[in-house]
């Protein structure tokens, strides 16, 4: 389908926007007050409550499931197994496209990960169904579980992430390093880790005949009633999602699951709605996460401490059955500039649930160790770790030579550099210490992260009374999208937000796009915007074609949209209201539309990217090894800011997580069985608020015409890149020992000879 | 979860009558129960829930010097008292150490005494598990274990014990006053919990049914209060359990050890007492030298029931460290970070 691209009409300006300000929350106090309605907030009349039992085994078969005991239970009211799952209309064991995995739905009795659903107990409460679902009483015919490097499967991706080449060449590698005075080479070792975002999948599923509504927490809304569609037979337009708000989504719920699909066929089956809501445990194998990575890292220097070569690595597991591989080396194809790079992916096949896109996939676990690598490089070379990095500073893209459409890098290692008073940093290792004798390091990271930009719709009304409307099917996760969408729309329309309704969160609006790859604000922003130019246009021919309006004539030299009035563009006396407007023309309201997609010729030019600066101090106790993140300090340029407060929350929350892949997230897999040990937020850390003492993250001006008309980036994701080198950098920095597996333990640092 | 009944006793003789019958189990707070039962660790057919009990829910100051503590007093309520605060610091910092604020004001004192192991093979209903499914073997032995016990662990079970204010406890010779079917008994904290052995069901030295009702701190321990500390060593910085923790306290004479105090958490099946090292600090000179060789002599039985060899490294420095910051002197306010290592105050000193 071709995409329409809609640029700014030229003739028509608007002044006076909000868009730039440090807005509050809109949702905010539905949020504080509890009012804000989840999935699994909903409770419609008669309503049956889902469990699936999971497999506590990796691999094998289910021989026997207990069906009676589980019926006989109070409550219970049906159990769906593979002896009796009504048919889907998608084959579960072929992807969908685009971005579907392949699900566990009970296609048959075997079992290819723990925790994949292997039935679901519908019940009248949730109490019969976790009970009827505990008395099954799964039997097992157990295959040994692949769950390490060396009993997995290795293959030779055809691609990597989401359709991405396995392999990335660009110049003569071997030449590369032939040309270096100096390499440096390691190994670093990433771990699985689970999106746990706060709120839990959920679906509450009701039937009306051959159409379906969802209550779900959803990413990707009009993608995913297209795929519901597809498993259930019907049309895309007979299902309705319904997500005004989802607490936490990462990516993992962007992708139809098993368990979700199985709770609305139940109730299809049953003809009562049904509720499933997965419990924390639950969430480690059917939704995805990130997978465990090994990387290799070799670099070539010349004298000058310029990289001749740059070869990354990637092992990279995902399940048996399926591939989503961390597009883990890439990570160094778009930062530094070499005359040869070489970016490889194996794959590594385990009995785990298959992986996916978990917030900065690829470059969360591929910055960790290519910052690092850029560390010890710059060691090698006798320089500071900023200066090595400008050193390698590049101009264009390195491996195709396209121009950035804007990349403010230098603007963010200097300010953060400032602001982190990095000039004084020494640089051995092991050498500062603060007033209470703890040890202190420094390290820093680059930060990147690409600009996609998804086909998205939005409608904008003018209403009579001059406020207006503007509708998307966008996806809140947490990150503000009710507001800075709202932000932008009011701009557009030149109006104040508070005069401008925001409807969003619904699969029935225009198609909001995707709420993921930090394209999110860009795409259904530029929509709205788009919407709002169209309105306003319509509205201004309205204005100047009648004769009674003080803008009569006024088409071919413009009208400006500012605070509700549209004025003369050539004499801003003349002006006049939209309700004054509407209210002449007899209209009840004027409806604008766009469709908004980037255009492939400026995209194909330029590479587009966001990027920033991270700055990390640690401490370390210098006997018992405990490390504590005393400051965090990133820059990053990411294009034009609608809601400074929104943005830097954002970073704020990728540099937590950052101090999390670098000191704390781990899923504990048994070795023998593949089940996870700590699946649950008590033992599966993420940091706390003591953890991250003191943040601060600077928002670089950066003017973007080529990313898009709002010239908007994406800040979701960034800040996890850079921030984990820095940490682990910073920790080297502060003892002397350089930790190349995450999460750094205390361990690592109590066995080595430095803390001897 | 099962089908259980639920059981709202009025006074502490109906609770353990009611708790004689087979297949029952106190609930207080259910901070730990109800996570137990939710993932079918514990099925209970019958819950006796005791919040409701009168008269165990106070702070009294008895005429020696002593102090007992209801069993339903919330652990924030304990650690916030001014008095037990500056009497008994290291148990207010242990206290202030565990969980978050919201589990605190939820958990009650003899609930964070009768709370159960955090080894993950407890909690996995597919796992074999000798102390949820007696006879069923140890998972953990072999499995992903490098937080598990290096003292006082069998073959049969390498589970510890995750509390932290049981570690001073043990160290300060609290006594546990319980009740039951056959009347009332007193149990040292120390004697509460048990080392594994061949019966690690056999948690506690409780007998069926008995109900702890109250805790007693004798007044000696309050010697210790202007030298004392607990130091908890954990994968964040709050909101996690003890890697290895340890309660140190130090009866100082004329610059000299007159009594010593140790005992170690997240180490054991129950909290460690270090006696014989507590005994060779005891009229010493305080000094690095000598914290050192009482903290070889805490780990001197300690040997890895798996990956966890350096626990016991850590264990010593942390012993060694706490004996340090107690000698330092117990801090004048409760640290911002309480028990933890980047909460160091050197110098402080009570007023108390």
């Amino acid at each position: 389908m071709p995409l329409e691209t809609t640029s700014p009409l030229p003739q028509h300006r608007r002044h006076g926007s909000s868009a730039g300000q440090p807005l509050t929350r809109r949702d905010g106090v539905l949020k504080v007050t509890g009012r804000a309605t989840y999935a699994a907030d909903n409770h419609p009349d008669g309503m049956l409550y889902a469990v699936t039992a999971v497999s506590s085994i990796a691999r094998g078969r289910v021989t026997a499931l207990d069906v009676e005991a589980a019926k006989a239970h109070p409550g219970v009211v049906e159990v769906l197994t593979p002896a009796n799952r009504p048919p889907l209309a998608h084959d579960p064991d072929e992807k969908m496209p685009p971005f579907g995995f392949r699900v566990e739905v009970l296609q048959d009795d075997t079992v290819r990960y723990v925790n994949q659903p292997i039935a679901i107990v519908i019940a009248e409460t949730p109490e019969a169904a976790t009970e009827g679902a505990a008395l099954l009483n799964p039997q097992y015919e157990v295959e040994p579980a692949r769950t390490g490097r060396e009993s997995g499967e290795r293959f030779d991706p055809e691609v990597i992430g989401i359709g991405a080449p396995a392999r990335t060449a660009h110049g003569d590698i071997e030449a590369g390093f032939a040309a270096a005075v100096r390499v440096t080479e390691a190994d670093y070792v990433t771990p699985p880790q689970y999106h746990n975002a706060m709120e839990p999948h959920a679906v509450v599923a009701q039937w009306d005949g051959d159409r379906v509504t969802l209550d779900m927490p959803n990413q990707a809304l009009a993608l995913s009633c297209a795929s519901h569609a597809a498993y259930f037979g019907i049309p895309a337009e007979n299902v309705l999602i319904r997500s005004p708000f989802l607490g936490g989504g990462f990516g993992s719920k962007a992708i139809l699951n098993g368990p979700q699909i199985l709770a609305i066929l139940a109730a299809r089956m049953l003809d009562r709605p049904v509720k499933l809501a997965l419990t924390r445990a639950q969430m480690y194998g059917p939704v995805g996460h990130r997978g465990r990575t090994w990387q290799k890292l070799r670099l070539g220097m010349d004298e000058e401490g310029r990289l001749t070569a740059l070869h990354h690595q990637a092992l990279c597991t995902t399940s048996s059955f399926d591939e989503f591989l961390e597009p883990a080396a890439n990570a160094s194809l778009p930062l530094y500039a070499s005359p040869a790079i070489l970016a490889e992916h194996e794959g590594l096949r385990l009995d785990v649930g298959t992986p996916g896109p978990m917030r900065a996939p690829g470059l969360a676990s591929g910055s960790a160790a290519l910052e690092v690598a850029m560390d010890e490089a710059a060691e090698a070379c006798g320089m500071d770790p900023l200066d090595f990095r400008l050193a390698n500073y590049a101009e264009t893209e390195p491996t195709t030579g396209k121009p950035f459409s804007s990349k403010a890098l230098r603007e963010c290692y200097a300010e953060g550099a400032k602001r982190f008073g990095w000039s004084g940093r020494p640089h051995e290792p092991r050498t500062m210490r603060d007033e209470s004798g703890f040890l202190v390091g420094w390290g820093m990271g680059t930060a990147v992260f690409h600009c996609p930009h998804f086909p998205a719709e939005a409608r904008a009304t003018l209403r009579a009374d001059g406020t207006a409307l503007v509708e998307t099917a966008g996806a809140d996760m947490g990150q503000g999208a009710w507001t800075a969408l709202a932000q932008i729309a009011a701009e557009a329309l030149g109006l104040d937000p508070d005069q401008v309704e925001l409807n969003s969160g619904i699969s029935s609006l225009p198609d909001g796009g995707i709420a993921g790859g930090s394209g999110h604000t860009a795409s259904a922003g530029l929509a709205l915007h788009n919407a709002g130019e169209d309105a306003i246009a319509r509205l201004a021919e309205l204005a100047t074609t009648d004769p009674a309006s003080p803008l009569f004539g006024a088409g071919n030299i413009g009208v400006v949209a500012r605070a509700g009035r549209l004025h003369r563009r050539d004499d801003e006396n003349r002006s006049e209201s939209y309700a004054e407007i509407l209210a002449r023309a007899g209209r009840s309201d004027v409806v604008g539309t766009a469709k908004a997609a980037r255009d492939p010729a400026v995209a194909s030019a330029h590479a587009m990217y966001s990027h920033g600066a991270v700055f990390a101090e640690v401490k370390v106790d210098p006997d018992l090894g405990q490390i504590r993140v005393a400051r965090l300090v990133g820059a990053f340029a990411a294009g034009r800011v609608i809601n400074p407060r929104l943005v830097r929350s954002q970073y704020f929350g990728g540099m937590i997580w950052g101090a999390s892949f670098a000191l704390h997230e781990e899923a504990i897999a048994d070795r023998r069985t593949g089940r996870i040990m700590n699946a649950d937020l008590a033992e599966y850390h993420v940091p706390v608020n003591a953890d991250v003492p003191s943040l601060d993250a600077i928002l670089i001006p950066e003017d973007d015409p080529y990313v898009n008309p709002i010239g908007v980036k994406g800040v979701g994701e960034i800040g996890i890149t850079g921030t984990v080198g820095a940490i682990a950098n910073a920790v080297w920095h502060a003892t002397g020992v350089r930790v190349r597996r995450f999460p750094v333990r205390v361990e690592d640092l109590i066995i080595s000879r430095e803390f001897a | 979860m099962n089908r259980f009944d639920y059981i709202r006793p009025a006074s502490v003789p109906e609770a353990v009558e009611a708790a004689a019958v087979p297949g029952s189990t106190y609930l207080a707070a259910g901070t730990n129960l109800l996570d137990l039962m939710k993932g079918g660790a514990a099925r209970p057919e019958r819950v006796i829930d005791i919040t409701r009990l009168p008269g165990l829910d106070r702070i009294e100051w008895l005429p020696d010097g002593s102090v007992r503590v209801g069993a339903l007093v919330r652990n924030s309520d304990l650690a916030y008292d001014d008095r037990f605060a500056r009497t008994f610091p290291a148990v207010a910092e242990a206290l202030l150490s565990g969980a978050s604020a919201q589990l605190r004001n939820a958990a009650t004192v003899g609930g964070n005494l009768m709370q159960r192991t955090r080894c993950a093979y407890f909690h996995d209903l597919a796992s074999a598990c000798n102390r949820r499914a007696p006879g069923s073997g140890c998972d953990a032995r072999e499995g992903e274990n490098r937080l598990h016990a290096v003292l006082g662990w069998s073959e049969h079970c390498i589970a510890t014990h995750p509390s932290d204010f049981c570690v001073p406890l043990v160290a300060l010779d609290a006594v546990a006053e319980v009740a039951g079917a056959h009347g009332a008994r007193e149990i040292p904290v120390d004697a509460l919990h048990v080392l594994p052995g061949a019966t690690p069901e056999q948690e506690t030295a409780l007998a069926p049914g008995e109900l702890i009702v109250s805790l007693r701190i004798p007044a000696e321990a309050a010697a210790f209060a202007r030298n004392a500390r607990y130091l908890k060593l954990r994968e964040r910085t709050s909101f996690a359990f003890a890697v290895v923790s340890v309660a140190a306290a130090l009866e100082m004479e004329a610059g000299a050890i007159r009594k010593a105090r140790i005992a170690l958490g997240g180490i054991a099946a129950k909290p460690w007492r270090a006696r014989e090292a507590e005994v060779s600090l005891e009229g010493a000179e305080a000094n690095p030298e000598a914290f050192a060789k009482a903290a070889e002599m805490a780990l001197a039985e300690a040997r890895p029931s798996g990956d966890n060899a350096f626990k016991i490294e850590l264990a010593r420095r942390i012993v060694a460290r706490a004996l340090t910051l107690a000698l330092d002197g117990t801090p004048e306010a409760m640290p911002a970070l309480p028990a933890s290592p980047f909460s160091t105050t050197p110098g402080a000193n009570h007023a108390a």
